[in-house]
């Protein structure tokens, strides 16, 4: 396939750092995208702001750019109010989790079809390297100099508790999990979120001493295992991927539909 | 002439408005005393097939109906002064990102949790300056149902029109009082269709250049035209950029597509101001009883007379300064601190003419409160 069918070359350089792990979510995207058969035409991006969110930009879909944080507020009102569209909502740990967090339970407990990207870097990378709800304890960063108290969410037993219908981690370091992860994501019928862990060598990287990219993703290949491993048993240090939540439940959008057909048919 | 004759609270009439304008998606948060405007809606938008969303939050409210737009739909929000608050960003994203859409604020006391059951226009600034940066701002409001229902479709037309969200600036009195309502034929009011773009598939659609006339057409999302939405300075691409150049661009283009046609978007009424000495300027509530003072005061032969304002912002300058040339007492009947009074000091010559006539209590501003009032700007003691 032709990754470039699916980039807007004009926007092209990217603003991503030389080693940020963004660029391959963005290609794993893409590649879920036409393994799906979805036209351009029929897929949105609603992303908010922070690195992360700049993918929906160099994409050839319909891009909306938001505001911090309220990604899948915009993003439920263009679904619900065209359900044909496929809308994909690639965020930062921060920008979905502190700042967004409460438009990313409800829109987990509405059950809406949205595939939400979580790519979580540990970091507010645009901003210079402060911590996220995210870092978790003990990190370095700008505003946690002296280490920092703040416990770490865990994305997908929030995801799950929240309600959402599919839920899913993966690395950049394997990719092809993650480009399967990503296609059964959006091909899911309801509310998808896909925690997508991803390196920050320039802030992250830096400011606790993980290395260079290359170290930062051969950290991702040791330190996770596939969902159910043994060795999270003897290790529970390690971190799963793979799918954690795969159920259907109504979807919102269907049941708007169905209520109308209630109603017109009174 | 219609019998379509209802007697409504002035929310419902905002509501009924909407829906005679084309709304096609409402989301929104509950809040007094805006509530019964989505508690209408929620009925009248799924019966018609219409898309009808209760959000977390006015936060999320205002991004929905955004994203909504996009995809061509006539969209409204409705909230009270704490979640007009929450709302500025999104606000501003609209403007920044030219999104049509509508937003009624049915004032209430503040700041704060203020005063959450009693009038109040303390919002007035708000609506133009709440969310942040240089911009325009189109703010309309009615002092009874028939124009609320007006305003409201009116509302619908420039937000099309222009691109641009437009604030509805109610307030207690009028959300909740009931009179009657007659709700005009479709065609009566003249309605504003989205402008979409004529360019055909494979030849380049630029979302943001503007026709001769300033226009934008806009392209669904949905539809063939692939394009960048963002609340960044941006290209006629819609791809953000810092060029200088560009930057001022679009400022200028935002603020000047709003202040350029001030004129057609004034809506005003005026009462006995051919040959007033003493002009009232007023809006909203408070113009009622403004009103009743001029024909109580006319009805003993004195030279009085009332401008009603429907468009708040822009602020009309030039019909203020005109209305009141001949005036030697210019009194701004308003339920706040003075706040639509700078205005009209800035507009006129002599601002010394002018004065403040209002109440802070949360009551409604009297006829009565009014006239105690005059009688003290007019020298004829209390």
């Amino acid at each position: 396939m032709d990754v470039k069918h699916y980039l807007r070359e004009r926007f092209f350089p990217h603003m991503w750092c030389a080693g940020c792990g963004h660029g391959i979510v963005l290609n794993s995207l893409i590649r879920a995208v036409d393994g799906l058969g979805i036209k351009k035409k029929e897929m949105v991006m609603v992303s908010g702001i922070g690195c992360s969110s700049r993918i929906s930009g160099y994409v050839d879909f319909h891009s909306l750019h938001t505001l911090h944080g309220r990604a899948l507020a915009f993003a439920t009102g263009v679904k619900l109010s065209k359900p044909a569209l496929n809308v994909v909502v690639p965020m930062g740990d921060g920008d979905a989790l502190a700042i967004g967090g409460n438009h990313f339970i409800h829109a987990a407990r509405r059950n809406i079809n949205i595939t939400a990207l979580v790519m979580n870097n540990r970091t507010y990378g645009m901003t210079g390297g402060q911590y996220s709800p995210l870092s978790g304890l003990g990190i370095k960063a700008t505003t946690a100099p002296y280490d920092s108290i703040d416990r770490a969410f865990d994305t997908v037993e929030l995801a799950t508790a929240a309600g959402a219908t599919f839920v899913a981690r993966g690395t950049v370091y394997h990719v092809k999990q993650l480009q399967s992860l990503l296609k059964k994501a959006i091909a899911h019928n309801g509310f998808a979120v896909v925690e997508v862990l991803t390196q920050c060598p320039t802030y992250f990287g830096r400011k606790n001493k993980k290395g260079s990219a290359v170290d930062m993703l051969n950290a991702f290949k040791d330190g996770t295992v596939p969902v159910g491993s043994e060795k999270k048993k003897q290790n529970p240090e390690l971190i799963e991927r793979g799918i954690f939540v795969e159920k259907q439940l109504p979807e919102y959008c269907e049941s708007y539909n169905q209520m109308l057909e209630r109603i017109s048919a009174r | 002439m219609s019998k379509n004759i209802s007697f409504v609270q002035g929310n419902e009439a905002c509501a009924l408005g909407a829906m005679y304008a084309g709304l096609d998606f409402y989301a929104g948060y509950p809040i007094t005393p805006s509530t019964e405007i989505a508690e209408t809606l929620a009925v009248t938008l799924p019966a018609a097939g219409k898309k009808f969303i209760q959000m977390e939050d006015e936060i999320a409210s205002m991004c929905a109906i955004i994203g909504a737009s996009l995809t061509g739909y006539k969209v409204l929000t409705a909230t009270s002064g704490p979640g007009f608050s929450l709302m500025q960003e999104a606000l501003g994203y609209a403007v920044m990102a030219e999104i049509p859409c509508v937003v009624a604020n049915v004032q209430r006391g503040g700041p704060s949790t203020g005063n959450p059951t009693h009038v109040s226009q303390g919002d007035i600034n708000q609506a133009r300056w709440g969310t942040h940066g240089d911009h325009a701002m189109v703010a309309l409001t009615a002092s009874n149902h028939q124009d609320v229902f007006r305003m409201t479709v009116e509302a619908f037309n420039i937000a099309e029109m222009y691109r641009t969200p437009v604030i509805l600036l109610f307030d207690e009195v009028i959300g909740h009082m009931r009179e009657k309502l007659i709700i005009p034929d479709q065609g009566d009011i003249p309605l504003v269709a989205r402008l979409r773009t004529g360019v055909k598939e494979g030849v380049n659609y630029h979302p943001y250049l503007a026709r001769e006339d300033g226009r934008l057409p806009m392209s669904d999302f949905g539809d063939v035209h692939r394009y960048n939405v963002t609340g960044l300075y941006h290209d006629m691409w819609g791809f953000p950029t810092d060029k200088p150049d560009v930057v001022q661009g679009l400022l200028r283009h935002l603020i000047n597509k709003i202040e350029n046609n001030a004129h057609k978007i004034t809506f005003h009424k005026s009462y006995f101001l051919e040959d007033a000495t003493t002009v009232l300027i007023s809006y909203g509530a408070s113009a009622r009883s403004a009103l009743s003072v001029v024909k109580q005061r006319r009805s003993r032969g004195e030279s009085v007379g009332l401008l009603e304002l429907n468009t708040i912002w822009p602020f009309p300058s030039h019909l203020v300064r005109e209305c009141t040339k001949n005036a030697s007492l210019i009194g701004v009947v308003e339920m706040n601190a003075g706040q639509l009074t700078q205005m009209v000091k800035l507009a006129v010559n002599k601002p010394k003419r002018v004065s403040l006539i209002n109440r802070v209590d949360g009551q409604m501003i009297t006829d009565t409160d009014i006239k105690q009032i005059l009688r003290v700007l007019q020298g004829r003691g209390v």
